[in-house]
């Protein structure tokens, strides 16, 4: 398949793709790991605030 | 579907099928990908037909995302479904990656069968509007800070832009174009060779999960964003400086 003289084509086609699904997966797990961050610490400091006199 | 408007209940069903959903697209993904590479060069086109296995796929799930976000906007305007527009602005990044991945190995398909990159074609141009739609749709979120309002304004414009899906898929018909009329979804059955179509469906499976997996994981953020925000504003409302400050990074988006 290497020697086909438009192999080029094909390799970039599913390297820009591959590039393109895992960029998307990687954002989506960045946000879910923010969002969960910044929840758990607005809770605790809602706990805190709950708990002084 | 009405039990899933409360997010509660959807954040613990998504937290269920989550793997389930993951584990079903890496296996597609690894039969589709071990099927794409084990089917036969086409008799015309020889290997570059691999990209197809890429490039339909992508294809469907662009006009398939933005159909899932005009239902979305329909929720959000009629029936006033609390998930809706999480799920409309949720899908919109996934969509225009998908829609990206479709112009992209288009053209790099195009080059070696047409003799070129691009061409002013009704079928590669209405998959650049819609291309351009999804920015569009991006930007609108971002620049509206009333989530209410937003929601709303981007409905309204899924709505309009969905008059682009049927010029997408009748473009080959409607006008003489460079780009090959349908052969996979048509009446009288598809035109491939069955040795090329089935890592073709198996694919654009794999596609569709992968879709689905993401947005439900993208929805789940989008219930969690709204989560910090409410409680931000609480915590402004009461003063708390710090927790503001904590918070403020993640809140974004």
């Amino acid at each position: 398949m290497i020697q086909e003289p438009h192999f080029g084509f094909v390799a970039a086609a599913y390297v820009i793709a591959t590039l393109v699904i895992f960029g998307m997966i990687a954002i989506v797990f960045a946000d879910y790991r923010a969002q969960t961050r910044a929840l758990r610490r607005l809770e605790q400091a809602r706990g805190r605030r709950a708990g002084e006199p | 579907m009405w039990s899933l408007a409360n997010p509660t209940v959807f954040l613990a069903l998504a937290q269920r099928a989550l793997p389930w959903l993951a584990a079903a697209t890496a296996a597609l993904f690894a039969v589709g990908l071990w099927l794409s590479f084990a089917a036969p060069p086409d008799y015309q086109q020889g290997e570059t037909v691999r990209i197809m296995y890429l490039h339909v796929p992508a294809a469907w799930l662009s006009s398939f995302i933005y159909g899932v976000m005009t239902l979305a906007a329909l929720g959000t305007l009629v029936w006033r479904h609390p998930l809706a527009d999480a799920a409309q602005k949720a899908a919109a990044p996934l969509g225009a990656g998908f829609t990206f991945i479709c112009l992209a190995t288009g053209s790099l398909w195009g080059k070696p069968m047409w003799g070129t990159y691009w061409v002013w074609d009704a079928r590669l141009t209405s998959v650049l509007v819609l291309f351009i739609l999804y920015l569009g749709l991006i930007a609108l979120w971002r620049t509206i800070e009333d989530s209410g309002r937003a929601a709303r304004a981007a409905a309204i414009l899924t709505l309009v832009g969905a008059v682009d899906l049927p010029i997408i898929k009748f473009s080959v018909d409607w006008w003489n174009t460079l780009h090959q009329p349908a052969s996979v979804f048509r009446l009288g059955g598809p035109t491939i060779a069955p040795e090329l179509l089935w890592p073709l469906l198996v694919m654009s499976l794999a596609f569709t999960l992968l879709f689905l997996t993401l947005h439900v994981m993208a929805i789940r953020n989008e219930i969690l964003r709204r989560r910090v925000a409410r409680l931000t504003m609480i915590a402004a409302a009461q003063g708390d400086s710090l927790t503001l400050q904590l918070a403020a990074g993640a809140a974004k988006g």
